[in-house]
């Protein structure tokens, strides 16, 4: 067993947002920088308190995984605790016998006099911020995050803390994203243009997170939907356990290649050059991520279309969620560290930038492992 | 502006030809003739001068946006593009437009030449609170930097002949030549056959590929012309009416940077255009590229200038004669005449014919060809006896034959993200040798590697950084690879001493380790061999 639930634990109904009460007051200035209640190991973010280890990139005897992508779910742990809805994709993708405990959202569990708890991020679905707290002293690690409510994933709950843990993927002012709306409807408007001359339409982006999002935001369907494996995958354990989204036909070698036409081809990014793509002859290419955001980035992948759908906080929500949260240190993970950590320093909030595995690779791995699974 | 920036938005989501140039068509079909003008200038290459300085535009875009000069430095190493950068940090627009045409607003640019700096600021402020996110994009593009959107000059070309049923050939030529935006209609420039100053318009030079597997699949080696193939500036000589024209293949007029060769005018038959290189000239061979450098981009031709690099113009073919464009001659019967002209003008100090190359064999030819560096040549030139002159680069006629590069095994030390389509990844590399037991650097490259090796080098640089400094990341010495480059100078501005031109990473050495890559003495051996 992971931990032991506090017998008078507090369960919640739906598990999602809103149901505790964030602790609204956080005591100011009670940092205790000599004994850090969450620290950066080589490994890990690690609470020394309670020896457990968050979103760790070496095997642990016990790991609080913040979401499933595999830049922070790593194998080989031999405890894990995650959020109710990450489970069966950690399932899927670390082994279906994984000793594996979930919470739900805002229930409350304390190892060795520390207390724990999950918070919506926004990010995918399942996906948490870590909520620490020991001694008058609350640390939240929000692992990935974003503000904006994608339909899918428990919208993002800002969480009152003394020291926050922020990525900083898109920390730069150039990332600013649309509104999700105009970008689906961008999305069905060439979709639209591609059916009337019967051209296939492939939408890329991650299949954990991403696809879901599309699939739910792009119901109902003006057309036929089909799915690469990685995708197909995903939605049918999603599905499997009770989550709402339509299913989606699997594109085998047999299927019928005239159905292809005018058709929504939703796949992984990693199809783009290669022979499996060639089927879908006429198509056009499309491709979501906030990198699209800038021409280089889209055209350097020679897609046709670059969508602007991020599943991270843009330039102005992390601004925002930092400011939320009340925090008198942030210490910036992944991205555009140092830049961002400068801008905070800069602005009177005290930052430090901190080395982790976290979104190295992010894209190329996420596809590699879900293209084996 | 709106229409135009559709255009450029949808001629960026596709990188197929076709597309493009039907883009093109419904474009130039569609568009007022005022605008027209304006956005083939912009395809070609003739932004009008800017009226704003990019520090001006920059500083304005950081006050409105609110951030620091830094991090608009990071945004834009991020991005790779200064115009871009400006759109996409400021704020959403906040006025509700009315919608200009692509030649009010070039107008109203016009019109800030003799503005004060406060009436430019409220001017670009406005356009900025007006226009959409990607209008401001376009709209920054026409305040400055260069105006680069994958189309060419040659897509273009199509899709004006194919709307005016005219033949490429004539549309380029017609698109060439130093005509203004500002004061040529689009009918005048595209429609007329005769309109206004014609004389200065160069033909479309005939560009060649390199040859592809050996000399022998050419044929009978009697069907063809060899010339060396010079290291200068190809150009092209007109004189029309009177008057001389020099333009470089850039379609750059440089009449003024080469005085010596205005003698021309009182030697070349009325009607004539030449095609040849320019070049320094010595004694009795050619100077090295580095000598022509000396002189390209000076304002001022002081006489030491002239004294220590003379140039030189060697003829290698004849487009017009008499007036008349004899494109459409064989290659050598051009030729013939070529020779006449030269020998007749008899001012052998600048004015010198491409010597053709006797052979019988191609044997004869592989073996000189080793020897190309010897007589400063950077290998040969293959004519077909018989090849019209064509337009644009071709296959078939003409094939140049280079020499190999000379090359050498270096260490990464240095890399620095790339621009544009490659602005995330780090693909500026500086190789060094070792001098003794330190890393010199020698040259910078960029290119020469697949998308694959990119992204394994990119990850590597990523992961193994010593220092910072600004965009310049110090890399662990560890990757070796082997450098081409066309030549080799002694260099007092570099810290090896060194210069070597056109360096390229010729192939990844995942063979060799950091110490058994070349040595400074490796490369002054090379530069006491070649020069």
């Amino acid at each position: 067993m992971f931990i032991r639930l506090k017998p008078q634990k507090f369960v919640t109904k739906s598990g999602h947002s809103k149901l505790i009460p964030v602790p609204g007051v956080v005591n100011s200035n009670v940092l205790n920088m000599n004994k850090p209640l969450l620290k950066f190991t080589p490994s890990s973010i690690y609470c020394p308190a309670a020896d457990i280890h968050i979103d760790p990139w070496k095997p642990v005897d016990r790991a609080i995984i913040t979401h499933a992508h595999s830049d922070h779910a790593k194998f080989g742990c031999k405890h894990y605790l995650a959020h109710k809805d990450s489970e069966s994709i950690l399932r899927l993708r670390l082994g279906e016998d994984i000793s594996l405990q979930t919470v739900e959202y805002g229930e409350e569990f304390s190892i060795n006099g520390v207390k724990f708890s999950l918070h919506p991020a926004g990010h995918i679905i399942g996906s948490a911020q870590i909520r620490v707290e020991h001694k008058d002293e609350v640390w939240v690690a929000s692992g990935d995050y974003k503000l904006q409510d994608d339909g899918f994933a428990a919208p993002f709950e800002p969480v009152k803390c003394n020291a926050f843990i922020t990525e900083s993927t898109f920390g730069l002012p150039i990332y600013k994203w649309p509104a999700q709306a105009d970008i689906m409807n961008d999305i069905s408007e060439w979709w639209r243009q591609n059916r009337m001359t019967g051209k296939a339409s492939i939408l890329m982006g991650y299949s954990l997170g991403k696809m879901q999002r599309l699939i739910k935001n792009l119901q109902p369907f003006d057309g036929a939907v089909f799915a690469h494996g990685a995708t197909f995958n995903l939605n049918e354990r999603l599905r499997a356990v009770g989550h709402d989204l339509p299913f989606i036909p699997l594109i085998t070698k047999d299927t019928d290649r005239k159905l292809f036409r005018g058709a929504l081809i939703l796949a992984p990014g990693s199809v783009l050059n290669t022979s499996w793509i060639k089927k879908f002859e006429p198509y056009s290419t499309g491709y979501c991520s906030g990198w699209m955001a800038v021409r280089g980035a889209k055209n350097r992948k020679a897609i046709d279309r670059g969508f602007v759908l991020s599943d991270h906080a843009d330039w102005n929500d992390l601004e925002s969620a930092i400011a939320e949260t009340g925090a008198q240190k942030v210490y910036v993970t992944h991205g555009y560290t140092d830049t961002y950590a400068r801008w905070l320093n800069e602005k009177g909030i005290e930052a430090a930038e901190v080395k982790t595995m976290y979104g190295q690779e992010e894209e190329a791995a996420e596809e590699e492992i879900i293209a084996e699974s | 502006m709106k229409r135009f920036t559709e255009l450029f938005l949808q001629l960026d989501r596709t990188n197929k030809t076709n597309e493009k140039v039907e883009l093109l068509k419904s474009y130039f079909l569609s568009a007022p003739d005022e605008d027209k003008i304006w956005a083939l200038a912009l395809f070609t290459g003739r932004r009008p001068p800017r009226k704003i300085k990019s520090s001006q535009v920059q500083e304005w875009a950081l006050e409105l946006a609110g951030i620091p000069y830094w991090l608009f430095r990071e945004s834009y190493g991020s991005v790779g593009d200064l115009a871009e950068t400006v759109s996409l940090i400021l704020p959403q627009p906040t006025e509700v437009s009315e919608e200009k045409t692509l030649a009010e607003w070039f107008s109203g640019l016009a019109d800030l030449k003799t503005a004060s700096d406060e009436e430019k600021k409220d001017f670009i402020l406005k356009a900025w609170r007006q226009l959409s996110a990607f209008e401001i994009f376009v709209f920054n593009k026409l305040l400055m930097g260069s105006f680069r959107i994958g189309v060419s000059q040659t897509l273009v070309t199509r899709a004006i002949s194919e709307i005016t049923d005219s033949t490429p050939a004539i549309i380029s030529h017609r698109l060439m030549g130093s005509w203004d935006p500002a004061s040529t209609s689009y009918k005048e420039l595209i429609h007329s056959e005769n309109a206004g100053d014609e004389y200065s318009k160069p033909y479309p030079f005939y560009l060649s590929y390199a040859i592809q597997g050996t000399v022998d699949d050419l044929g009978s080696p009697e069907d063809w012309f060899a010339e060396w193939k010079w290291d200068g500036i190809r150009s092209q000589i007109i004189y029309r009416d009177g008057e001389i024209y020099i333009w470089s293949r850039g379609e750059e007029l440089i009449t003024d940077k080469f005085p010596e060769l205005h003698i021309l005018k009182d030697h070349l038959p009325e009607g004539t255009v030449l095609d040849g290189e320019l070049i320094c000239f010595g004694e009795t061979k050619p100077l090295s590229f580095n000598v022509l450098q000396t002189r390209i981009g000076r304002k001022n031709l002081t006489k030491k200038i002239l004294e220590e690099a003379p140039a030189v113009f060697i003829a290698y073919d004849l487009m017009e004669f008499g007036g008349k464009d004899i494109r459409n001659e064989e290659q050598k019967a051009r030729r013939k005449v070529l020779e006449t002209i030269v020998n007749d003008a008899g001012i052998q100090a600048v004015f010198k014919l491409s010597p053709l190359i006797d052979f019988r064999e191609w044997q004869e030819l592989k073996d000189l060809h080793l020897r190309a560096r010897e007589f400063a040549a950077e290998g040969f030139m293959l004519k077909h006896k018989e090849a019209p002159y064509l337009s644009g680069r071709k296959k078939g006629d003409w094939w140049k034959w280079k020499t190999d590069p000379l090359s050498i095994d270096a260490v990464l030390v240095y890399a620095q993200k790339g621009s544009g389509r490659r602005a995330e990844l780090y693909t500026d590399y500086t190789f060094a040798v070792w001098d003794e037991d330190k890393l010199v650097p020698f040259a910078k490259a960029y290119s020469g590697l697949t998308d694959k090796e990119i992204g394994k080098v990119d990850y590597f640089i990523k992961r193994n950084t010593l220092e910072k400094f600004g965009p310049v990341r110090t890399v662990k010495a560890e990757l070796v690879f082997e450098i081409g480059f066309e030549g080799i100078n002694a260099s007092t501005r570099h810290k090896s001493g060194i210069a070597v031109r056109f360096p390229r990473i010729l192939r990844w050495r995942t063979d060799k380790t950091v110490n058994e890559a070349d040595t400074l003495q490796n490369l002054k051996a090379l530069l006491s061999q070649f020069n």
